[in-house]
């Protein structure tokens, strides 16, 4: 990256920091897409007077996937939000494929009825279209399922934009472990420390979050409700306790402990029994992660003398290494179809993403930041999440599988580390 | 009561006038010493205690005690506890020999590069190592715990090698510190 290029980003970032510093995480788009769909978003039928207007959020959205080219839908007389109201030849010589029109109008109980309509321009037809009834608190995660709407009928994936983040910020001597929408809004802070905290990994069903708690002046792995809050001592074992990682199907976490020596990966229920040991090195084996299928778990250890990727089975068995270029290969997860893991490779100094294939064992290196750390993908697989540093402070950033389309995540103060990125919901 | 006071601060004036003069063929008496008789002409000896011996400060909070230096500095991607530390892990371990008692905790620490979770496992290492030579030294394995901090923990907040030099360290502290 040149400088002139690196000044342009501090500069765009910085606007964005200013316009819109209510919201605790800031976007900052680094570069596109190819083969972006061109899309024009008309503003839905009576939004102007709603305090969180529906089709900003669905064209932030769409743009920052990177997938799309947003097409002006400004300058028309009237704005149809009905079928019959589309004059197609307008947004055909607008170079558009695909247009978005809809409504919104209140209901009883100060509820609102939102519904929208994805028309291809071409074949003048509807591609699909939804009706929501919704509380006013609902309408930004209401344009988030559209936009995830959007986002599947005309790219084949699912879309994540309606999912949560974790992730924790340093301020000062204050920690907090945040869970905020996929686009940062909406920031919450389900734990505030002052000693630190790291390793945040969501539940399959997304209602909790295990972690790494140093507030008893030692590494301690806890697991907390997001719904009730309340938390349970996962593994408090001599020595430390860490990097919780959960099965897929949510019954059982792999940890590290160090009670009978070096760092080793055992297996525990949830509620803290059963706990076995998987691992056995004389070294260090760490950052378990389960293959999607729970058959297998990725980890690193560096019984080979330095850190490398490895897989072991779940139910046991010799580890097999995965991982030869370099000295320094670490924080493997698993892509959500299991033909690829992300982690973190060392090349002169410098640490950044990459992703290897199972199959061709093809290495393919995503990011140039030089400190990047804790990647973890999408839960479509389509972008990657991890953390880096902007002049010495923390932030997040993601980028996508293809290492096309990358996005910046800015907070307001302080610095941002360990994300994790949340799954899909079932019956969202 | 006014005019005797008035009167007074005259005679006090004239006073002081008079005695700056030179005051000559005034008698001066002569006295002679003599020793009055006291009970007891002795004097009771300084007290010597019945029993008398040091009360020792706490060596684990004397500056001038090695016991009070409480890191241990590693090269990188090192765990081996170099010559110069090695008096003070020495005088430690026969600290927890002698006093069967005393528990101690040794956090491990790395310096701010690589993944956060591998540095846990590395800080664990150091901490281990620094327990290992104590063992070897006396102390009993009941009496350290080895905790890591990773690189959670920075004594210096710099991003270069004299800021992680300060941070590949084990700290040793004992409870309630």
């Amino acid at each position: 990256m040149t400088s002139r290029y690196a000044q342009f980003l501090l500069a765009l970032a910085w606007l964005t920091f200013a316009s819109a510093a209510h919201s605790q995480l800031n976007i900052e788009i680094i570069g596109g897409g190819a083969n972006q769909v061109p899309i024009a978003i008309v503003p839905f039928k009576a939004e102007q007077s709603l305090p969180q207007k529906v089709t900003d959020v669905v064209t932030a959205d769409l743009y920052r996937s990177g997938l799309f080219k947003m097409i002006d839908s400004g300058g028309l007389a009237t704005l149809p939000s009905e079928p019959a109201d589309v004059q197609y030849q307008t947004w055909r010589a607008r170079g558009a494929d695909a247009l978005v029109i809809g409504s919104v109008s209140p209901i009883s109980n100060g509820n609102w009825d939102v519904r929208f309509r994805l028309l291809d321009v071409a074949k003048q037809a509807q591609l699909t279209g939804f009706a929501y009834q919704v509380s006013t608190q609902q309408l930004r995660n209401t344009a988030h399922r559209i936009a995830d709407a959007i986002y599947e009928k005309l790219t084949g994936d699912v879309g994540v934009f309606g999912t949560r983040i974790t992730y924790v910020v340093k301020n000062g001597t204050r920690y907090e472990l945040q869970v905020a929408d996929a686009d940062g809004y909406g920031a919450q802070t389900p734990l505030a420390s002052n000693e630190p905290i790291i390793s945040p990994a969501w539940s399959p069903d997304g209602t909790r979050i295990a972690y790494v708690s140093f507030e008893r002046k030692k590494p301690i792995v806890y697991i907390q409700s997001l719904l009730t809050g309340g938390r349970t001592v996962l593994a408090n074992f001599r020595g430390s306790n860490s990097a919780p990682a959960w099965s897929p199907d949510g019954k059982r976490l792999a940890v590290v402990l160090t009670k009978d020596g070096s760092s080793q990966i055992y297996l525990v229920n949830a509620d803290g029994s059963g706990l076995a040991r998987l691992t056995n090195s004389g070294g260090i084996d760490t950052e378990p992660n389960f293959s999607p299928d729970g058959q297998w778990i990725l980890f690193t250890s560096d019984r080979g003398g330095s850190p490398q990727i490895y897989r072991v089975p779940v139910a046991g068995g010799a580890p097999e290494r995965l991982t030869f270029d370099g000295n320094y290969n670490v924080s493997p997860r698993y892509a959500p179809d299991g033909n690829s893991f992300v982690f973190i490779q060392r090349n002169n100094g410098r640490f950044n993403v990459a992703v290897q294939d199972f199959v061709s064992k093809q290495t393919q290196v995503l990011t140039d930041g030089g400190v990047d750390e804790s990647p973890s993908f999408a839960p479509n697989g389509r972008i990657i999440l991890y953390a880096t540093e902007v002049r010495g402070r923390g932030i997040l950033a993601s980028v996508s599988s293809d290492g096309r389309a990358r996005l910046r995540f800015s907070v307001t103060a302080g610095d941002v580390r360990e994300p994790a990125w949340g799954p899909i919901l079932k019956g969202q | 009561m006014r005019k005797v006071a008035f009167s007074l601060m005259v005679a006090v004036l004239l006073a002081g006038c008079a005695s700056d003069k030179e005051q000559k063929g005034a008698a001066v008496e002569e006295r002679k010493p003599t020793v009055e008789p006291v009970a007891k002409p002795t004097v009771e000896p300084v007290a010597k205690p019945v029993v008398e011996k040091p009360i020792v400060g706490n060596p684990l909070k004397d500056p001038g005690n090695i016991l009070s230096k409480r890191s241990i500095f590693f090269d990188y991607d090192s765990s081996i506890v170099k010559d110069e530390f090695k008096p003070l892990v020495t005088a430690h371990a026969r600290y927890l020999a002698q006093n069967a008692d005393a528990k101690m905790t040794i956090q491990g620490n790395t310096d701010e590069r690589g993944s956060r979770e591998y540095n846990i496992a590395l800080g664990q290492r150091r901490a281990d190592s620094v327990k290992q030579m104590m063992l070897l030294l006396g102390a009993r394995e009941a009496q350290i715990e080895t905790v890591s901090f990773g690189e959670e923990k920075p004594h210096a907040e710099g991003h270069d090698e004299s800021a992680w030099s300060q941070n590949r360290r084990d700290d040793i502290v004992y409870p309630g510190e």
